[in-house]
């Protein structure tokens, strides 16, 4: 049970600033997801709050109380590592118990914790194998195992899942956000993968070279995008980006198309349009020439290119439609609330 | 129809068979090659002086082996061979012992900590890979005689505890560690030494097997140094010791007892490589992980 506060926390490597200061309070039991591409210092910013990466400038605190200068032991948290981290010569229960034995709780106690933890986990068959006798799920669960015993303020999650194969990864996804919810323990979780983050999160951190772009609902990031670039990350396939000019209430692409949108604003924008929100529609504004067709089952991707745009153009259909294959050109219209607006200069969102 | 497919598979557990045999043979000629003076000295040491003086040497073991080795071991010739065996004992598990122990304390510092000077030591002891005893022998003499080290355990044992072979391949070892696993250990609340005890040492376990085998062999086949530092016929060690057994005026040498010491000095090093052999090869083959 516990509130994990983040203060302009930054980290500079050498002359190289990773995290440029990132502020946020997380509420006790709130399942925050940070989400970003490779090298944008999601594991780093996780691992300044577990107390294994030193914190250059800021402050975080758990529980109301600076921790900056903590060992990870002392923080009360526990972190489940990528690679699952388990001690190779230690059997499963040895493994979990390591934690506890190392804080000198009476061995009864013990017992009876990794036992529940083991029930919790469906692990018990397995309490007395070595981690390398284990698939990767259940080695996935042994470490969460080992997090779960210690009953931590905090459990930190470094990109779990990206070991496992995806259908399993499905599955332990659910069983992560079940459990988490179950036991109400504040969670910190990295991933690089955007479904993870919208499916998991209470709240995300979409971050960016070491800023973070926004904090929000996973509705909220993929609904009202803050920047450009929070919009391109999330949702799947990404948002289409049109170079285009506001005034009065309708947008002119650089092709010369118009479509209607709702923002009071004028100048210049970046406009963003989700696949997905794309409708089939003979006299709509935006004509695409479709060079490849993906037939996903209950979606079908149409590439191309937008009629006088550079760069790849994405729709997304409902069901299947294949009848066009080769390239063909189709006319689509888009409602004027699902326009993002983002200024092209700062890539903020445009009101 | 089974006939006809049993034919190919003899043809071809036949000619597997005579490969099998061509192989078998030169590995036992070559067996035979390397254990004939083995089977000599053997032989030798369970006959009489004058058996094994006048020619032709006998090759079939005589009836003399238990008063031979009984003399050997309580009697000898300078001192008993049961004394020199262990010393030798004493000094190759010193050596062995205190190698491992120091290498793995130095990797394990070379490795988990940042300190001022952390490269410079480890090529500090890189370095010192280069020069082998032979070639600091003076000056080492000089420090041992200066402690008053001569003719003591520690004087064999103390020059000699040094590794650099040893740290080297604990370092590399310690670097194919996770660093993943350091850092679970230390949100698990282990203090540094406590994950040296807890998960290194048993992680680095059949590597400490293997270099236990080769260092207790290289402890107890020193020669020159023991010969250097051991006036004192009490402190020899087995394997100086049988050249000591040489007379060095007119004297005959007693044979079969020399011979009993030979084959003796054999024993343990046979035995600790029988014993940690499967450990061993692990060791050298497979890193558990």
């Amino acid at each position: 049970m516990a509130t994990v506060e983040l203060k302009g926390v930054k980290k500079r490597f050498g002359s190289t600033d990773v995290i440029h200061g990132i502020d946020m309070e997380i509420a006790d039991g709130e399942f925050i997801v940070i989400v970003g591409p490779s090298g944008c210092g999601k594991s780093t910013l996780l691992r300044m709050v577990a107390g294994l990466e030193t914190i250059t400038d800021g402050e975080i605190a758990i529980n109301g109380s600076r921790v900056n200068e903590k060992e990870p032991m002392d923080r009360d948290i526990a972190m489940v590592f990528q690679n699952y981290a388990l001690y190779p010569h230690m059997s499963v229960r040895q493994n979990m118990a390591y934690g506890l034995k190392i804080a000198r709780v009476p061995k009864p106690e013990i017992e009876r914790k990794v036992a529940e933890a083991a029930k919790l986990l469906q692990l018990e068959p397995y309490l007395d194998r070595k981690p390398r006798e284990l698939s990767g799920g259940q080695r996935q669960r042994v470490a969460m195992g080992r997090a779960i015993v210690r009953q931590p303020a905090v459990f930190l999650f470094d990109e779990p899942l990206s070991n496992l194969d995806a259908k399993l990864r499905v599955q332990m996804r659910l069983e992560i956000r079940e459990l988490q919810s179950k036991l109400g323990i504040t969670s910190l979780y990295v991933t690089h993968d955007q479904v993870e983050a919208m499916t998991m999160a209470d709240r995300m951190i979409v971050m960016n070279a070491g800023v973070a772009e926004q904090i929000g609902t996973p509705l909220e990031v993929y609904e009202r995008p803050r920047t450009l670039f929070a919009g391109t990350f999330i949702g799947s396939p990404s948002m289409n980006t049109v170079p285009g000019r506001v005034a009065g209430g309708a947008v002119t692409l650089g092709n010369g198309a118009v479509i209607a949108c709702s923002s009071r604003h004028d100048g210049p924008a970046t406009v963003g349009i989700r696949p997905e929100h794309l409708h089939v529609d003979p006299d709509g504004p935006l004509e695409v020439e479709v060079t490849l067709t993906e037939p996903l089952g209950a979606t079908t991707l149409l590439h191309g290119k937008l009629k006088g745009v550079e760069g790849v153009f994405t729709a997304s259909l409902q069901g299947v439609h294949t009848k066009d294959s080769g390239t063909h050109t189709v006319r689509f219209s888009i409602p004027a609330e699902d326009i993002h607006l983002f200024d092209p200069a700062t890539g903020l969102r445009l009101a | 129809m089974g006939a006809a497919t049993k034919e190919p598979q003899a043809g071809m557990v036949e000619k597997r068979g005579s490969a099998l045999w061509v192989t078998h043979a030169l590995m036992i000629l070559g067996v035979l090659v390397v254990f004939f003076p083995i089977w000599l000295a053997f032989v030798a040491s369970t006959v009489t002086q004058p058996e094994i003086v006048s020619p032709p040497m006998p090759l079939l073991p005589g009836p003399h082996l238990v008063e031979n080795y009984t003399r050997a071991l309580f009697a000898g010739v300078n001192v008993p061979v049961a004394t020199m065996l262990l010393n030798s004992l004493v000094m190759a598990l010193g050596i062995a012992i205190g190698k491992i122990a120091i290498s793995l304390i130095s990797a394990f510092a070379i490795v988990y900590f940042r300190f001022p000077g952390r490269t410079t030591f480890f090529w500090m002891i890189f370095i010192t890979l280069m020069l082998p005893v032979e070639v600091r022998i003076v000056p080492t003499y000089e420090v041992v005689a200066g402690f008053g080290l001569l003719n003591s355990y520690a004087g064999l044992i103390f020059p000699l505890i040094a590794s650099a072979t040893a740290t080297f391949l604990f370092r590399q070892f310690f670097l194919t560690i996770p660093d993943e696993l350091a850092e679970a250990a230390r949100v698990d609340g282990a203090r540094p030494m406590r994950f040296f005890i807890d998960i290194v040492l048993p992680m680095s376990r059949t590597n400490i097997a293997a270099l236990f085998v080769i260092l207790f062999i290289y402890g107890w086949n020193q020669y020159l140094w023991p010969l250097l530092i051991t006036t004192d016929p009490e402190m020899n060690t087995i394997v100086m010791g049988i050249k000591q057994m040489f007379p060095s005026g007119d004297d005959t040498a007693d044979w079969p007892v020399i011979m009993a010491a030979s084959i003796l000095a054999m024993i343990p090093p046979v035995i600790v490589v029988v014993s940690m052999q499967k450990l061993f090869i692990r060791g050298l083959v497979d890193s558990e992980k």
